[in-house]
């Protein structure tokens, strides 16, 4: 058992998502960042579909009942085992009455804790995954609480040498600019030229409303082709005849801010969406914290798939690292 | 219109068959989705038809994009409403009409709204060219709807009138979303009806509230024994206004779990909608309530 003390300002149990219930209007939630949230699981040698705590800016302080094998993964919010720092992206032993508790944010927005065995909470819908906005998955359907004990499962594959470091280049890197790539398409023809123009040019400042719904960006106003709207769309320029929304899809309702939809977003609805972020990208995209500035460039399917081929091939370099 | 192929980033294709709502654009969503899930094509892991358009989620590594958009046109072309068969369920709604909770929050919203000075309902109902807004509720519950997409969050059911286009009631969303919208608010938005599952945000005009649940996450009744989401695309649901007292009976009944909906199997052909909207609907309600 892992004993809540403090819960942290948000912490989910979340896995690698509830994929196929799309159609009924479920969202996958999930690891936001899947990169770390991957390599934490292969750091402790479990299955990579097992559960593990994804953190946000503040973490938690939990006590372990018993002993364990950790790592930690993801934006800079360093770890503490009894009050020791301790590195991430790293296997700790923990033992039966440790503290592991949390640094305050350094880089990056959040981080996930990986337990060898995975965090133990019922399956639904073919996933642990945490949904608060209907209560479905996790730890009763909400994020954690102080009081709450979770159990340590058995998803866990091999044995990972205690003290297994990840080299650098496999780590997240803060480094550069928050440059997110998207596809443009889905009804970008409902903008004009001159706002698709403006909408790669400039930068966005992100909002107080980040979350694992979605994020909001302030910049400029973005205008409309002017047209008599179809019937069934509603009277504003920015709506459409109710459509899905692909996960990671920008829409910009009245044209005002726009709103990147995550892991918990909704799947449909009436507003224009303008583009996609690609999927690589969407883990950069959850580790960018409020006021941070992004900007979005433009690249095509080819593109987009090149980059999830290097993604898929770095992730299987971890794999072989951490075989060794 | 030509529909138009669009990549949604690298793991969605979405497809607007139409801009505009139309039975036969719904219908034709509906055929070229059934026969996509009958053809089992690998690496397809979601398949989401939606009013006037459709969009699939699929795993790269297994299909090539390009692969798939050219397996959809080919389906556009080959596939047809004839012999395209409904397997549907036609479903009693009760709606509490002008309830006090959605009222609470329409009062609370009327800085968001269009018309500041009246009712949702009351606004609605003159936009439409009725005399009275006891006139917009007969219009909306004289005949029956279609779930024509399920969405936004799980289980909402877009529901599209099934008559004429010339009697289709169509509103406005909110100038500003509202930040709260109350579990089971009965809306109306562009021409669709839809009960919002839980509580949270919205932009619909609220009109009232449904007594009994559509979305249940304990899956307690009997209707939601094997999905925690109660509505189906393709179902066809009778809006029916009650009083305050038979909202009371189906609450207590769903808090009982004893509360089962009244519904009827019923397969259909677009066809037989299409050629004549009200003598469906007419025959759709003598089922119900056979």
């Amino acid at each position: 058992m892992i004993k809540v003390k403090n819960p942290g300002l948000q912490t989910t149990v979340q896995d690698y998502g509830r994929i196929g219930y799309y159609d009924v209007g479920m969202p996958p939630s999930g690891a936001m960042d899947k990169y770390s949230y991957t390599v934490g699981n292969l750091l402790v040698g479990n299955d990579e579909n097992a559960a593990s705590l994804e953190i946000t800016y503040m973490g938690p302080t939990l006590e372990f009942q018993q002993d364990a094998f950790i790592a930690v993964t993801g934006g800079e919010i360093p770890p503490k085992i009894n009050g020791e720092a301790v590195p991430m992206w790293e296997t700790h032993s923990i033992k039966a009455g440790d503290e592991l508790s949390f640094d305050f944010v350094k880089k990056g927005a959040r981080v996930y804790l990986a337990v060898a065995g995975g965090v133990d909470v019922p399956v639904i819908m073919d996933s642990r995954s945490t949904y608060t906005l209907c209560g479905v998955g996790g730890m009763e359907g909400r994020a954690l609480q102080a009081g709450d004990e979770l159990k340590i499962g058995n998803d866990k594959k091999q044995e990972v040498k205690e003290g297994t470091s990840l080299p650098e280049e496999y780590r997240l890197d803060f480094s550069g600019d928050n440059e997110i790539r998207v596809i443009l398409g889905l009804c970008s023809y409902r903008l004009t030229e001159e706002s698709k123009k403006r909408f790669f040019e400039r930068e966005w400042s992100v909002t107080t409303e980040a979350n694992r719904v979605g994020y909001r960006f302030k910049g400029e106003r973005l205008h409309f082709v002017e047209r008599e709207q179809p019937f069934g769309a509603g009277s504003n320029a920015s709506n459409v005849v109710d459509l899905g929304y692909p996960i990671g899809s920008i829409q910009v309702p009245d044209g005002v801010e726009p709103i990147a939809l995550l892991n918990d977003a909704v799947t449909g609805g009436g507003y224009v969406t303008i583009c996609t972020i690609i999927s690589t990208d969407l883990d950069k995209m959850a580790q960018v914290k409020t006021n941070e500035k992004v900007r979005f460039v433009s690249v095509d399917i080819e593109e987009a798939l090149q980059a999830r081929k290097e993604y898929r091939d770095t992730v299987e370099k971890v794999r072989q690292f951490v075989a060794q | 219109m030509v529909p138009r192929y669009e990549y949604g980033g690298d793991e969605f294709i979405f497809v607007e068959l139409a801009e505009e709502m139309s039975l036969e654009v719904n219908f034709q969503a509906m055929a070229i989705t059934k026969q996509l899930k009958e053809d089992n094509v690998p690496g397809i892991v979601d398949i989401c038809p939606s009013n006037a358009s459709y969009m699939i989620r699929f795993k790269p590594e297994e299909i090539h994009p390009d692969d798939l958009i050219s397996k959809l046109k080919e389906l556009e072309k080959t596939v047809s409403l004839e012999g395209f068969e409904i397997k549907s369920r036609i479903v009693d709604m009760p709606i509490l009409f002008e309830d006090p909770w959605t009222h609470e929050t329409v009062m609370n919203n009327r800085d968001r709204h269009q018309d500041p000075n009246s009712t949702d309902l009351e606004y609605a109902a003159r936009i439409n060219g009725f005399d009275s807004k006891e006139d917009l509720i007969q219009a909306i519950t004289d005949y029956p709807y279609i779930a024509s997409m399920i969405g936004f969050v799980p289980g909402l059911p877009w529901c599209y009138q099934m008559v004429p286009r010339e009697q289709q009631i169509e509103v406005p969303k909110y100038v500003r979303p509202r930040t709260f919208t109350s579990e089971r608010a009965f809306g109306f938005g562009g021409a669709f009806a839809v009960i919002y599952p839980v509580q949270g945000a919205g932009g619909y005009q609220l009109f009232g509230t449904a007594a009994a649940p559509i979305f249940e996450n304990e899956q307690r009744l009997h209707d939601f024994k094997d999905s925690m989401t109660f509505p189906r695309q393709g179902d066809l649901l009778r809006f029916r206004s009650i009083t305050m007292d038979e909202y009371k009976k189906i609450r207590k009944e769903v808090e009982d779990g004893t509360f089962r909906y009244l519904i009827k199997e019923f397969t259909f052909t677009p066809q037989q909608v299409l050629e004549n909207p009200k003598a469906f609907s007419d025959d759709v309600l003598g089922r119900l309530y056979a």
